[in-house]
């Protein structure tokens, strides 16, 4: 019996929705805290030292429980001359972006909140609507240097959506479909065959690896991690845009940021690394490994992007927008018309 | 004239008089940020992004220096002189010390000469090892400062196997270094000499802060988004840095070669060899270049001190009870950051009539409002690590 | 006038003849840190492992109560004045009947406030009967600043602490 034909849905359509969307929220909360232990490591081991240590046992594994637990008890502060509506709602704005990005990606060939027609398409739209959280959470907290971050913010997260729809433009010519479960089959699908064994390749090594390299620029300026770091940059405006958050509010802003991160290295991974798919394995047994198997490959991704934090600078601000006016947009433009040439010819 | 001319008349008025008066905000760079190397404050009128006008507020950590060594003896003042540039302790004591010393006309030997050169020399490197690490932290580079201070750690144990103390030794003492360890009948015997295997301790850890320099030169100086932030950024002429005053490493990056250990030397350095680093520039990218390789120099020097020292007494003969004669002295000295004197006028007697402390950091910061006018903000913040002061230095 | 900085010159005026390729120092220092991830951390495990200062280190001050004359050189050098000493003078019985009487300074009373005190040593230094010494013990903070004043009895304590002088340099 193949796992298509356990049929997990109850009747209903509405209850199987709420059910399934539970499912990924609740993935998604989970699923933040061991990204944030892995950095807090990862970054500690590369400076020579050790992180958590007492946290829960040898390994400090119980840090981010604890991180969570005393951001709950926090006092509510709304400060006197912000305007509390704006202020309010700014985080939830941020959060309700970032989840509606996990309701697309595919963990398995059924294994998908809802597997979208559109998906990319959808995935990058919803996406921007965190720009305006951003900006509701600078204007409304009544603070020059929050002002200030959220502004930056604003310019920079705007420009680096350019090459972000550009660099995903070019692999959905590529695999002729903006549904990401399509992108997933069409890299599954053989090349060529040694022998009498079908290889198929992923799109980073079919010619989208100058996609890959502007997706994932792209990417850590949309997560503004360093060295894309403006709105933050802790040592100048201690915290940005953020500065007048505590608490709760500001747990919502930080889980939201780590679930962007997880969020858009699952997306990189299923349109460059080749998702859920690995060979040999047939499709029923392929909902069950696929989540572990496109964990797996967005977690080198959540390495890399973790590894550039711990090395480089922080550029500043004007630097970060010619980054991307003069030389990302530009090579992702030229990068599509040669895919799409290579597409139509070959 | 109609009421629609006049009307019209003063709309376009209006409208052109509203453009001009756009106010700067004013951006308080306040007293606690974590950028400003202590308690300085930076009263900003920003336009966009865009510094107009800077006024640097100091005073916030003012102690009194000066009026407090009227009332202590000579020294008692060692001990608190050593906490004005607290990164580099020592380096702060030997310009006073050499300056009592002149005063009474007194000769320090030669091995107490060559302890205070090595235990310089170690200051310096302690003090650029800070700057080091500090100054990618503000640009957003945040592992420069682990490997920096774990070697920094090891410099400082260096100073305190010597004179029992890291960051305040409270080592010299008039006619040279602290000769034994109290003033007891036993103790006098006790020598505060050179403990056993310093110097193979000093020869290992100079490999380490050279080889920590190797590491900083990949991390941080080849990096391109560093240099992006860096060069060009904050240039001074050599003209206007002499104009206003900057000496050290700040000098010497703006193309002026001038260096008071090679000038006024008050300690053996012209029997070790060194180079005086100099870049013609005058960029933050130069002024964090030239304080990397001054830590190299001054390891250089402190492994040829630790082969040249000579053996002898540690301290000349001085009177228990220290009376200055009448009389004035200026000694300045190279510290870490630049030129530091001690002025001291004395009146006969055990304390000093006034002192008067020429600081490094006091100086170097007179640039701000020249230097800063016309910078974006996040220029504002490489610029003013770059100059590498302590607030401990700028108020007294 | 040598320019000695060693940075690799990609960009903006470097050196032409070292540049390799654009971004050669980005990857140089993702090398870097890559590297040490895999290197066992710098880290002393406080409280489990502790570091041992060097002998001559200036943690706390020892008294020697038997020595002291009460002669108050330490509270008069002290910058701070943070000594505080009392003492009574009692007479002692001669050695032979008829002889002098002998009169001998007590202390009662010496206390040393450690939230003061900057450890400049200079009470060690001038002291002339051999009653303090510098130990480098440093584990001593309080939970009220008042715990901070150790008295007669404390300071004795110390002196199990105290370290011989490290041998010398031979120099």
């Amino acid at each position: 019996m193949t796992v298509a034909e356990l049929n997990l849905t109850t009747g209903y359509f509405w209850l199987d929705t709420v059910i399934k969307v539970a499912i990924a929220l609740g993935f998604m909360m989970t699923l933040a805290l061991p990204v944030i232990y892995a950095e807090l490591k990862v970054m500690a081991h590369m400076q020579n030292r050790v992180g958590p240590y007492y946290a829960g046992g040898r390994f400090g594994w119980a840090q981010p429980i604890a991180d969570g637990l005393k951001f709950l008890q926090k006092e509510d502060l709304v400060p006197r001359d912000a305007d509390a509506a704006v202020y309010k709602a700014a985080p939830a704005v941020v959060v309700m972006a970032t989840f509606a990005v996990f309701i697309v990606i595919p963990l398995g060939p059924q294994v998908v909140v809802r597997d979208m027609d559109i998906g990319i398409f959808y995935l990058l739209a919803i996406s921007s609507i965190g720009v305006l959280g951003v900006l509701m959470a600078g204007w409304s907290s009544a603070n020059k240097y929050s002002l200030i971050g959220g502004l930056r913010a604003a310019g920079q997260l705007i420009a680096y959506e350019l090459p972000l729809i550009l660099a995903a433009l070019a692999v959905v010519i590529q695999a002729g479909t903006m549904s990401l479960v399509g992108i997933v089959e069409a890299q599954g699908e053989p090349l060529f065959t040694i022998g009498s064994v079908p290889i198929s390749l992923p799109y980073l090594l079919t010619g989208q690896i100058v996609s890959f390299v502007i997706f994932v620029i792209a990417m850590v300026a949309e997560l503004s991690r360093i060295p894309f770091d403006m709105p933050f940059a802790e040592s100048e405006l201690t915290m940005g845009y953020v500065t007048e958050y505590s608490g709760i509010r500001f747990a919502m802003f930080f889980l939201g940021e780590y679930a962007s991160l997880i969020a858009l290295s699952l997306v990189v991974a299923t349109l460059f690394l080749g998702g859920y798919w690995i060979p040999v394995i047939p499709d029923d047994w392929l909902n069950l490994i696929g989540p572990m198997v496109v964990m797996g490959k967005a977690s080198l991704v959540i390495f890399f992007v973790l590894w550039i934090r711990s090395t480089f600078p922080r550029l500043r601000e004007d630097q970060l927008q010619t980054m991307a006016w003069h030389w990302l947009i530009p090579l992702a433009l030229v990068n599509l018309l040669v895919i799409s040439f290579v597409k139509v010819v070959v | 004239m109609t009421d629609m001319d006049i009307a019209m008349k003063h709309r376009s008025e209006v409208a052109v008089s509203v453009e001009l008066q756009t106010a700067d905000m004013t951006l308080n760079i306040g007293p606690q940020h974590p950028s400003t190397h202590g308690v300085l404050r930076l009263i900003a009128k920003v336009d966009g992004e865009r510094i107009t006008s800077i006024e640097p507020v100091i005073g916030y950590m003012h102690r009194g220096y000066e009026k407090l060594s009227e009332v202590r003896t000579y020294a008692q003042i060692t001990t608190l002189v050593n906490r004005i540039d607290w990164v580099a302790g020592f380096a702060s004591e030997v310009p006073y010390i050499v300056a009592v010393e002149k005063l009474m006309g007194v000769e320090p030997p030669e091995r107490a000469q060559w302890i205070r050169l090595i235990l310089s020399e170690l200051a310096r490197i302690a003090s650029h090892l800070v700057f080091m690490s500090s100054y990618p932290l503000e640009l957003g580079a945040i592992t420069p400062l682990f490997h920096a201070l774990r070697d920094r750690e090891r410099v400082l144990e260096l100073i305190e196997g010597v004179t029992g103390g890291r960051f305040h030794p409270n080592f010299n003492r008039v006619g040279g270094v602290k000769p034994n360890a109290g003033g007891g009948k036993q103790t006098r015997n006790v020598s505060m000499d050179i403990p056993a295997g310093w110097f193979a301790e000093t020869r290992e850890t100079m490999e380490k802060v050279l080889s920590v320099c190797d590491d900083i030169d990949t991390l941080v100086v080849g990096n391109e988004l560093f240099r992006a932030r860096t060069v060009g950024v904050g240039i001074i002429p050599a003209a206007k840095a002499k104009e206003y005053g900057l000496s050290g490493p700040n000098l010497r990056a703006s193309g002026v070669p001038f260096d008071l250990r090679k000038e006024e030397p008050h300690l053996p350095y012209p029997e070790v060899e060194f180079d005086v680093i100099s870049t013609n520039t005058g960029d933050s990218n130069d002024r964090y270049r030239v304080r990397l390789a001054e830590i190299r120099e001054s390891a250089k020097i402190v492994l040829q001190a630790v082969d040249k020292i000579p053996s002898g007494p540690l301290v000349a003969k001085v009177p228990r009870v220290i009376k200055v004669p009448k009389g004035q002295a200026y000694v300045r000295g190279e510290n870490p950051k630049g030129e530091f004197g001690y002025y001291i006028i004395s009146e006969g007697g055990q304390k000093p009539y006034r002192m008067k402390i020429r600081s490094t950091s006091f100086s170097n910061l007179s640039i701000l409002p020249w230097i800063l006018k016309d910078q974006l903000v996040p220029d504002l913040v490489a610029i003013l690590g770059s100059l590498d002061f302590v607030l401990g230095d700028v108020d007294r | 006038m040598t320019d000695n900085g060693n940075g690799n010159g990609n960009g903006n005026g470097g050196n032409p003849k070292e540049i390799k390729f654009p971004f050669a120092g980005l990857f140089k220092g993702l090398g870097f840190t890559g590297k040490y991830l895999f290197k066992k951390p710098a880290t002393v495990f406080y409280p489990d492992e502790k570091e041992i200062p060097v002998p001559r280190a200036r943690g706390v001050i020892a008294l020697d109560t038997e020595a002291c004359t009460v002669c108050m050189l330490c509270a008069r050098e002290c910058p701070d004045w943070c000594i505080y000493i009392e003492g009574h003078k009692e007479e002692q019985e001669p050695e032979e009947p008829g002889g002098r009487i002998k009169v001998r300074a007590e202390l009662d009373r010496f206390d040393i406030d450690y939230g003061l005190c900057m450890y400049c040593g200079i009470c060690v230094d001038v002291c002339p009967f051999d009653a303090l010494f510098w130990s480098p013990e440093y584990e001593y903070s309080e939970h009220a600043v008042v715990d901070l004043l150790h008295d007669k009895e404390k300071l004795t304590d110390w002196l199990e602490t105290v370290t011989p002088p490290p041998p010398l340099e031979s120099s």
